[in-house]
């Protein structure tokens, strides 16, 4: 004779120690978008924190703040990769958290699919154009540009 | 005529005020950076489109701007780094509201330090 097999609660089958399928809250086939979206948000709030603060700090409050700022001054900033590897992970992690950020907004305040589709459409097409612009002009930059046949001074140019 | 629900933790109090300044300082600051990185991206252009636009944030409305633009970031980083300190602190979010009040002394702290040294800076003669 055998043993009647009580299952316990939520239990797929008695022993599998699985719990069954229809009440699985988070379908295999859903994918974890959302959970590492809200990871991200506070990883890249602490390092912007850092990188932000470090941004003011350098072209608004040392020196002659503000009014040191000009072509030669950006020049002088990257020509060192120091600076240019800060700026691009500012200019990735910033518009990836802001643009994240304002996608939520969206889906809290657009309430017709067809609003919320081409909000976005238009969010990530900006943040894209953004993005790459923002790289493009970094890397590409040329901090020793010769105008009218002559080199701009900058102690870090060669000598022509 | 409806009526306001009685005792409510959330709504209309410190927590549900500091998650709309967060969020309005948050949209503020994106599309700064849009428009910053378009006007940095005159570097690319020529020395003098550059000059000449970065010209235009060094007039004494502008300085006001700016200031303006670094109280909402301010706000939104020692805010942000609250909200970070409620999930993952184990009591964070019994004391969600006495960081908030943290969150506003510091906040007024470095602003005032910073808004001295950048108007003093950005108006003072030159
Ligand atoms: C300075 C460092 C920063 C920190 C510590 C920080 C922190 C945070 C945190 C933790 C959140 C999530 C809030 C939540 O889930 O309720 C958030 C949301 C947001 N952040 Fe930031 N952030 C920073 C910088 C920025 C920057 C530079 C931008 C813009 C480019 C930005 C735009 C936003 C937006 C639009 C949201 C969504 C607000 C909402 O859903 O109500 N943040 N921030
Ligand atoms: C009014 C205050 C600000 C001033 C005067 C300013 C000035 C500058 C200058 C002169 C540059 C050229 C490169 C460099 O100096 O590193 C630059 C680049 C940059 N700034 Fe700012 N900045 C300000 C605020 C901000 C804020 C609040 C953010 C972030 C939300 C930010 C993000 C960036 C980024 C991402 C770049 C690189 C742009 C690119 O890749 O073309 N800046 N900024």
């Amino acid at each position: 004779m055998t043993a009647t097999n009580i299952q316990s609660p939520r239990s797929g089958q008695s022993g599998s120690g699985k719990i069954a399928p229809k009440y699985q809250r988070s379908g295999s086939s859903r994918s974890n978008f959302e959970m590492l979206a809200w990871l991200f948000m506070r990883l890249s709030g602490v390092v912007l924190v850092v990188l932000i603060f470090g941004h003011l700090f350098v072209n608004l409050l040392v020196g002659e703040g503000i009014h040191a700022i000009d072509f030669g001054f950006v020049a002088g900033k990257w020509a060192d990769p120091f600076w240019q590897f800060w700026d691009l992970a500012m200019l990735w992690l910033a518009m990836l958290h802001g643009t994240n950020g304002v996608r939520t907004i969206i889906n809290d305040y657009a309430e017709k699919d067809a609003s919320r589709f081409w909000l976005k459409v238009v969010l990530y097409a900006a943040t894209t154009v953004i993005v790459i612009l923002g790289t493009l002009v970094i890397f590409t930059f040329n901090p020793c540009p010769v105008v009218d046949g002559v080199q701009l001074p900058g102690g870090f140019c060669p000598k022509p | 005529m409806p009526t306001k629900p009685a005792g409510t933790l959330y709504r209309g109090r410190e927590g549900m005020w500091s998650w709309v300044g967060h969020r309005i300082t948050g949209v503020v600051i994106f599309f700064f950076l849009l428009v910053h990185v378009l006007d940095t991206s005159l570097v690319r252009v020529s020395p003098e489109a550059y000059t000449a636009v970065i010209g235009a944030y060094k007039n004494p409305l502008m300085a006001l701007g700016e200031t303006g633009l670094v109280a909402a970031i301010l706000f939104h980083a020692f805010n942000g780094l609250r909200v970070i300190a409620v999930d993952f602190w184990k009591k964070g979010a019994k004391y969600q509201r006495q960081m908030l009040w943290i969150v506003l002394a510091v906040w007024l702290v470095v602003f005032a330090g910073f808004a001295i040294r950048h108007l003093s800076l950005a108006l003072g003669g030159h």
